[in-house]
C-alpha cells in the first residue's frame, strides 16, 4: 500500500509541476490543485498507514494504541484541504478576471509588469 | 497576564471582523482601522517590555499540555517583530485614509489590511510548525486580495505571478511538515528542537531542512526564488505595496531565523555553506536588478531582495554579533523600506506617474518630500549615523571575526551599488528639471497631504532615532541573538523544566 501511494504521490507532483510550467492559465490552476493534492497525500502516507478498527478504547483494547492509525496527520490534512479549497477558489476567480481583463490566457503575453507599460 | 501574548492576534481579528460587519460604512471602518492599529502597537510594545526583561511567555491554548496543544510563544525576537508590525500597521492605516482611493476602501481594504496584520502577528507568535503554515496561509490569502484589489491590468498580472509562486511555496512547506512529523512525531517547535538535538537524525534534517529552505526562500525572496517579488510589489497602490514590502518577506526571514536556529542549533555548520552562498547571491542579484530598472517602486522592490541577502548573511555567519546584526537589520529595513514606499506613493500622487522619466523637479516643488526621501534612502545605503550604518557595521564586523572575507567584499560593493540606485532616484525624481510632458496628477488638498506625510515622517524619525541612539536597541538585538543561540531557554519556557 505504501508503495502504491508513494508512486501516486510522485506522479501527482510530477503532473502538478508539469502543468504549472504550461503557458495556459487553466492548466496552471489545475497544476496548483494537483500539487496541493500531492502534498496532502504525502502527509497522509508519511504519517503512517495503519489499517485497524475505529479508535474507541474499550477495556479490552485500551492499552493497544498501535493498532490504530495516528489521527493527527489526518487532522492536519483536513485543515490543509480546507485552506487549499479557499485559496484555489480565490485563484480561480482571479484567473478568470485576468482572462476577462487582459483577453488572453497565454502566460507569455502577461508582460505588463516587466515592461512597465 | 498571559492574555497579552494573544492580544496581537485577537485585536486585528476583531478589527477585521468589525470592518466586514460595517461594510456599508467606510467612515466608521477608517476610524476602526486606525484604532485597531494603535491597539496592536500598544500590545506589541507591552509585550516587548515584558520580553526585554528576559522572560519568555508561553501560553497553551485550551490548557492542553505543551507538545500536544497549540502553543503561542513570545520571546524577544517575536516581541520585537510584533511591535514593529504595530508600527507599520499604524503608519499604513493612517496613510491609507487618503492614500487609498474610496473605491478600494469600500471594497474591504481595511478588513483585509487587518487580516494581513493578524496573519503576520500569528506567524511571529506561534510555537508550532503546522500553525506557522496556517498563519502563512492567513497572511497569504489577505495579501492575495490586497494585491488584486482594484483589478487594474498590471495588478492582475502581478497577482497571478505572486499567487502561483506562493502557492507552490505553501505546498512545499506542507510536505516538509509531513517529513518532520513522520520522523520525529511532533510539530511543536520546542519539542522538535529537543528531539532533534538528542537523536542522530541528520538525514531527515537535510531533507526537511532543504524543503523548508526552499519554502521559506520563496516567501523571503532569496536568490534564485525571488522572481515573483519585482513582478508584483510595484503594481498595487503605494499603501498596499508598502505594508507588503515592509512585512511579508520579513516573515520569511523570521521563519528561517526561528526554524534554523532551533532545529539546527547544534549542527549549523552542516547548512552554513548553503546560507553563505544564498546570502551573497541574493545581495548581488537584487542590487544589479535594481540598477537596470527605471520605475521608482520597481527599483525599491529589487532592493528588498538585496537587503534580504544581508539578513540571510547574519543568519549564515551564526555568531551572536551576526544574529544581532540580522535582528537590527530586520527592524531598520522594515522601517526604512516602508517609509520609502510611502514616499514613492506620495511622489506618484503629485506627478501622476511612477516612472522616473515622468518624475523630476520634486526638489524645487516639494523640498520636504525630498528630505523625507533622503533619510530612509541614505539609511538603506548605510550612511552613518542612520540606522542602516549600524546594521551593516555589525554584520561586516561579524563576518570579519568569522573570517568570511569574500562576503565582506560583496557586502561593501552591494552597499555602494545601493547608494548608486538611490542617487539615480535622487537625480531623476528630485534633482532633474520638471519634464515637459507629464501625466495628469491627482488634485490633493493640504489636509490629504498632511495625513499622507505624517506616517512617513514618523517612520523616518524612527530611523534617525534608531541610528543616533543605537546602543539600547543594539543591546536588545544582542540579547535576542543570545536567546536564539541558546534554544534551551525557549524549550524550557514552552515545555517546562522537564
Amino acid at each position: 500500500m505504501e508503495l502504491l501511494l508513494a508512486i501516486t504521490v510522485g506522479a501527482l507532483y510530477a503532473a502538478g509541476f508539469y502543468m504549472i510550467l504550461r503557458r495556459s492559465l487553466v492548466k496552471v490552476i489545475i497544476g496548483l490543485a494537483l500539487l496541493g493534492h500531492a502534498a496532502h497525500l504525502f502527509l497522509f502516507t508519511v504519517g503512517g498507514l495503519t489499517r485497524g478498527s475505529a479508535p474507541l478504547l474499550t477495556g479490552e483494547t485500551a492499552g493497544r494504541v498501535e493498532s490504530y492509525a495516528d489521527p493527527l496527520p489526518q487532522a492536519l490534512i483536513l485543515t490543509a484541504i480546507v485552506i487549499g479549497f479557499g485559496v484555489q477558489a480565490f485563484a480561480l476567480v482571479l484567473f478568470k478576471r485576468v482572462y476577462q481583463t487582459i483577453g488572453t490566457d497565454d502566460l507569455d503575453q502577461l508582460k505588463a509588469t516587466d515592461t512597465g507599460s | 497576564m498571559h492574555l497579552i501574548v494573544l492580544l496581537p492576534i485577537l485585536i486585528p481579528l476583531f478589527t477585521a471582523a468589525a470592518c466586514l460587519l460595517l461594510w456599508k460604512q467606510p467612515a466608521l471602518q477608517r476610524v476602526l482601522s486606525v484604532t485597531g492599529a494603535v491597539a496592536i502597537l500598544v500590545a506589541g510594545l507591552r509585550l516587548l517590555s515584558t520580553a526585554a526583561q528576559g522572560e519568555i511567555i508561553s501560553v497553551q491554548l485550551g490548557n492542553w499540555p505543551a507538545p500536544f496543544g497549540i502553543t503561542v510563544v513570545a520571546d524577544l525576537l517575536s516581541s520585537i517583530m510584533v511591535a514593529i508590525v504595530g508600527m507599520i500597521g499604524l503608519a499604513v492605516a493612517v496613510y491609507a485614509l487618503f492614500g487609498i482611493d474610496r473605491r478600494r476602501q469600500s471594497f474591504g481594504f481595511h478588513a483585509f489590511l487587518h487580516a494581513l496584520l493578524m496573519g503576520v502577528c500569528g506567524a511571529f507568535l506561534t510555537g508550532d510548525l503546522f500553525n506557522l503554515y496556517v498563519w502563512f496561509e492567513v497572511m497569504l490569502i489577505a495579501s492575495f486580495v490586497l494585491v488584486a484589489l482594484g483589478g487594474e491590468k498590471t495588478q492582475l498580472e502581478g497577482a497571478i505571478k505572486y499567487v502561483t509562486l506562493n502557492l507552490i511555496s505553501s505546498a512545499l512547506f506542507l510536505a516538509a511538515v509531513g517529513v518532520l512529523y513522520s520522523t520525529v512525531g511532533t510539530l511543536n517547535m520546542a519539542d522538535l528542537a529537543r528531539s532533534l538535538s538528542s537523536a542522530d537524525v541528520r538525514s531527515v534534517l537535510s531533507v526537511a531542512g532543504g524543503i523548508l529552505l526552499i519554502a521559506f526562500g520563496i516567501k523571503a525572496a532569496v536568490f534564485p526564488l525571488f522572481f515573483w517579488l519585482p513582478a508584483s510589489y510595484h503594481t498595487p497602490p503605494a499603501a498596499i505595496s508598502a505594508v507588503m514590502a515592509g512585512l511579508l518577506t520579513k516573515v520569511g526571514v523570521y521563519a528561517m531565523l526561528r526554524i534554523f536556529s532551533l532545529l539546527f542549533a547544534y549542527d549549523f555548520a552542516y547548512v552554513q555553506p548553503v546560507f553563505l552562498a544564498v546570502a551573497g547571491a541574493t545581495m548581488v542579484t537584487g542590487v544589479l536588478g535594481a540598477a537596470a530598472q527605471t520605475g521608482f517602486r520597481r527599483i525599491l522592490s529589487f532592493h528588498i531582495i538585496s537587503q534580504i541577502g544581508y539578513m540571510i548573511m547574519g543568519l549564515a555567519i551564526f555568531t551572536p554579533l551576526a544574529l544581532a546584526g540580522t535582528v537590527f537589520y530586520l527592524v531598520h529595513n522594515i522601517l526604512a523600506k516602508t517609509s520609502l514606499f510611502l514616499v514613492a506613493g506620495i511622489a506618484q500622487r503629485f506627478t501622476g506617474s511612477d516612472e522616473l522619466r515622468h518624475l523630476g523637479g520634486l526638489y524645487r516643488e516639494r523640498l520636504w518630500l525630498t528630505i523625507l526621501f533622503l533619510v530612509p534612502a541614505l539609511s538603506l545605503a548605510g550612511i552613518p549615523p542612520l540606522s542602516g550604518f549600524w546594521a551593516k557595521f555589525a554584520l561586516i564586523r561579524a563576518s570579519m571575526e568569522a573570517g568570511h572575507y569574500l562576503l565582506i567584499v560583496v557586502a561593501f560593493s552591494v552597499g555602494l551599488l545601493t547608494l548608486y540606485s538611490m542617487t539615480k532616484i535622487w537625480g531623476e525624481a528630485f534633482w532633474k528639471e520638471k519634464p515637459a510632458e507629464r501625466p495628469v496628477p491627482d488634485k490633493l488638498d493640504a489636509r490629504e497631504i498632511r495625513w499622507m506625510v505624517l506616517p512617513s515622517l514618523a517612520l523616518a524619525a524612527m530611523s534617525i532615532i534608531l541610528g543616533v541612539g543605537a546602543e539600547p536597541f543594539f543591546l536588545l538585538a544582542y540579547a535576542t541573538a543570545e536567546q536564539l543561540l541558546n534554544p534551551n531557554q525557549y524549550i524550557n519556557a514552552v515545555l517546562g523544566d522537564t
